[in-house]
């Protein structure tokens, strides 16, 4: 088995720290904001980038360690870019369809101006 | 239609599935080759009814360029996006906006709904075929008018040229 140089190492630890750190926070956004509409911010941005980060760490790390580059975590993240749209979008539809509540201080609720 | 195109409906997704395949099992040995050839006829051939028309796409070399701005993007809206979420929710003022959409290419203007849903604290929630508007939910709206404006010149605008 290769071993890592420490300049590699120490990167693909960042990566994989940054990547950690967004998705916590794209949770503790999850928690925190008041209204379904606000929280569907949350999953689509910061889960983008924090598996994207962690998955550039890995990219790094299994073609450095094995022969050859790893390019299914460069797959995982087109498909990731690619679904995260579509499932918020999705998901804001049903919601506002069945007119799920938002925070009195929405600007322009659709269904309230009719 | 001719023959062909019956059975190869379209033959560059075609070729682009059988790539993707080979990447994703990560061999290259005969077997997968003739596998991914073999979902690349059989996919496109057994879902191209739900599709909408095929779009013309006249110049690859933009779209590489407006996906690296994208990029950009994401990475900028997430720091934007991070800092409303660590400071106080009470102060930010959230609502709904609607977006007329010139774009004509079906297949463009899902690329702009998805970048709006990839970009600095905007959702989009619904597309008025009739009315031709984006409804988006912001999360933070300081402006209206701006943000509109630079959702046309910075994303619009760049696919238009694309796909026109």
């Amino acid at each position: 088995m290769n071993t890592l140089p420490w300049l590699l190492e120490l990167i693909i630890a960042l990566f994989i720290l940054i990547g950690a750190l967004v998705a916590l926070l794209g949770s503790i956004g999850l928690a925190r904001l008041p209204d379904f509409y606000m929280r569907l911010h949350g999953p689509t941005k910061a889960s983008t980038l924090g598996v994207g980060c962690t998955l550039i760490g890995s990219l790094l790390y299994f073609s450095f360690l094995t022969e050859g580059i790893s390019v299914q975590e460069a797959i995982i993240t087109l498909f990731l870019f690619v679904t995260a749209p579509a499932s918020a979008h999705m998901m804001a539809k049903a919601a506002l369809h069945r007119r799920v509540r938002c925070v009195d201080k929405t600007l322009n609720v659709p269904w309230k101006d009719q | 239609m001719s023959r062909l195109s019956f059975w190869v409906p379209r033959p560059l997704f075609s070729l682009f599935l059988a790539v993707l395949w080979l990447f994703m099992v990560n061999s290259f040995s005969v077997a997968q080759v003739i596998l991914g050839i073999g979902l690349g006829l059989l996919i496109p051939f057994s879902t191209h009814r739900f599709w909408p028309e095929k779009s013309s796409l006249r110049h690859p070399l933009p779209l590489l360029r407006y996906f690296l701005v994208l990029l950009w993007d994401i990475i900028c809206s997430n720091l934007i996006v991070a800092r409303r979420i660590i400071g106080r929710t009470e102060h930010l003022s959230p609502g709904f906006i609607t977006y007329p959409v010139s774009l004509e290419d079906e297949f463009a203007i899902t690329l702009l709904a998805s970048t709006i849903s990839l970009t600095p604290g905007t959702v989009t929630t619904h597309y008025d075929t009739q009315a031709r508007t984006l409804l988006i939910h912001v999360l933070h709206i300081d402006n209206e008018q701006a943000l509109i404006d630079q959702i046309r010149t910075r994303y619009e605008q760049p696919l238009q040229e694309i796909f026109q």
